[in-house]
């Protein structure tokens, strides 16, 4: 009876993730594999093969290697705020963990579409350069413009998961170092920056992934001129209508992604999560 | 010393998380179509904003999205996360497992996928895709936010109202669920901030005119749009407000407590 109910209970949830994960995975995976020909539908890998081409290659490349740069400088420049954050710098913690939060609430695309209003060719900054007789710049339709979009759009997901483990070290820990004769540099190195090394894995995959495959950033800040694979795989979907293209370079990335993260994720067992 | 270094290098992070948003909220004010140059104050955007019924409705779209999403997510989750703390650790592992791929997996492949299915069951794309979409995604964040505080609550309390005659039920919902609640609450946050949040799942299951904020902006991303800067100040505005009252309830139950 116990057990009846509680297959019940989990009926719906299993049946939800089997439909909605694993079967639209299933899916992806037969658009990538076959090729129709007339009325008749083949395995192939002819999908696969179209992807082996140089251009798109160095696509792949380029956007694995933005998202690296920007994965580098949301890590560096996060950090340093997560242990503020976590500090004793500030007497109202909650109120400025509110004021990092904030921004994320406000929609995605309005805040990248004001990185616009400030940095194009008749922008904010460019009149207040011209103003200062220093003369307008170009500062769009770059790879580094690309780059400062993900940072920009991805620094607290980078930030929360840090400030979480880090002030899940216990302040005892800390004091019986200091006790034991420790300077501040030495406890960053043995305590903190080793227990805080789960928050720095989950928040490397919650930059690395979205900034490999976004098209959003490549398209309001690269100007057209920056082309990523999510550009690419958005483009098979919506005007081009090659699914089967679409899908195959899906797997490709997937491949690609899960290969980086297994590299980096083979240091703790479990995925955190702690935004909030 | 140190201390004025810290807080000088985070209010210069924190500036450049507002940097933009405060320029949109300049702008809105601009009466002048230009996104370079002041043409004094006026509120015109925002009256075109209110008489625009794309927008509206995408505004309201984004909301009652977000919004069931966040219940309907909430509420699987919450009971999946129970379910799953009470079967087998195997089965408890291959369902984790499972649960995970979405968060692990990029926003385009999952968007990419869930359109595949609903084009495959001949589902018309619009609001319901859409719903269900998000649901999707959220649902996993519920689970991850509920399970660890499942594992730290203590079973003897709820043990000792079984045997004071509570049914199961009773038990858990006077006991388990208010010891869970902070999980369930944080799931339920979670989900609504990446619901408001989503571009890339949106833009793949949605159709036949059903527009959210999103998609809104990424149509109109050419040209100048000043109600675009209008919409958010408004959205920002209710975000501040929203986040002040939590954190002013907090600090009062923070301070009742101690007492």
């Amino acid at each position: 009876m116990k057990k009846l109910g509680k297959a019940v209970v989990l009926f719906p949830f299993v049946l939800w993730m089997v439909l909605l994960i694993l079967v639209p995975l299933a899916l992806i995976a037969y658009y990538a594999f076959t090729k129709s020909d007339g009325n008749i539908l083949q395995f192939s890998f002819e999908n696969f093969k179209s992807f082996i081409r140089p251009d798109l290659l160095l696509v792949l490349a380029r956007s694995l290697k933005l998202s690296l740069i920007a994965t580098a400088i949301c890590l560096f420049a996060g950090y340093p705020v997560a242990m503020i954050l976590a500090g004793n710098t500030f007497k109202k913690k909650a109120l400025l963990l509110v004021l990092f939060i904030a921004p994320m609430w406000m929609n995605f695309l309005l805040r990248t579409y004001a990185w616009l209003t400030l940095l194009e060719g008749t922008g904010v900054i460019n009149t207040i350069l011209d103003a200062l007789g220093l003369g307008t710049h170009t500062f769009l339709g770059n790879e580094n413009a690309v780059v400062f979009g993900m940072v920009y759009n991805l620094l607290p997901y980078m930030i929360f998961p840090i400030y979480s483990s880090i002030c899940k070290i216990s302040p005892n820990i800390l004091e019986a170092a200091e006790d034991l004769g420790s300077n501040a540099y030495t406890r960053f190195t043995r305590i903190i920056l080793p227990l805080s090394i789960p928050g720095v894995l989950s928040g490397i995959t919650m930059v690395f992934v979205p900034g490999v495959t976004t098209f959003v950033i490549s398209q309001f800040l690269g100007s057209g001129n920056v082309i990523l694979i999510g550009d690419i795989i958005e483009q098979q979907f919506t005007r081009a209508s090659n699914w089967g293209f679409g899908a195959a370079i899906s797997i490709v990335v997937m491949i690609v992604v899960f290969i980086c993260m297994w590299i980096i994720n083979r240091f703790t067992d479990e995925p955190e999560v702690t935004m909030l | 010393m140190k201390k004025f270094f810290s807080k000088a290098y985070f209010y210069i992070v924190l500036l450049f998380l507002y940097l933009p948003i405060l320029t949109l909220v300049i702008f809105s004010f601009n009466s002048a179509k230009s996104r370079g140059r002041w043409g004094g104050f006026s509120t015109v955007w925002y009256q075109r904003l209110f008489h625009n019924s794309s927008m509206m409705d995408a505004l309201v779209t984004t909301v009652i999205v977000a919004l069931l999403a966040a219940v309907i997510s909430t509420v699987i989750g919450t009971i999946s996360a129970i379910a799953l703390h009470n079967s087998s650790e195997k089965f408890r592992k291959t369902m984790l497992n499972i649960t995970y791929i979405p968060m692990m997996n990029s926003d385009i492949v999952t968007g990419v996928s869930l359109m595949m299915l609903f084009t495959f069951l001949r589902f018309r794309l619009g609001f319901t895709t859409l719903l269900i979409s998000h649901i999707t995604f959220c649902i996993p964040y519920v689970i991850l936010s509920v399970l660890p505080k499942l594992y730290g609550i203590n079973r003897s309390v709820y043990e000792a109202a079984l045997d004071l005659g509570a049914t199961p039920l009773t038990a858990y919902s006077k006991i388990i669920i208010p010891d869970i609640m902070p999980g369930i609450i944080s799931g339920f946050l979670m989900s609504l901030t990446l619901s408001i949040d989503d571009f890339v799942i949106s833009f793949f299951n949605t159709g036949a005119g059903v527009q959210n904020i999103s998609i809104l902006v990424y149509s109109s991303k050419t040209g100048v749009n000043p109600e675009n800067y209008a919409l958010s100040s408004l959205m920002f505005a209710a975000v501040i407000i929203l986040l002040l009252v939590m954190n002013l309830r907090s600090n009062h139950d923070q301070r009742r407590n101690v007492k």
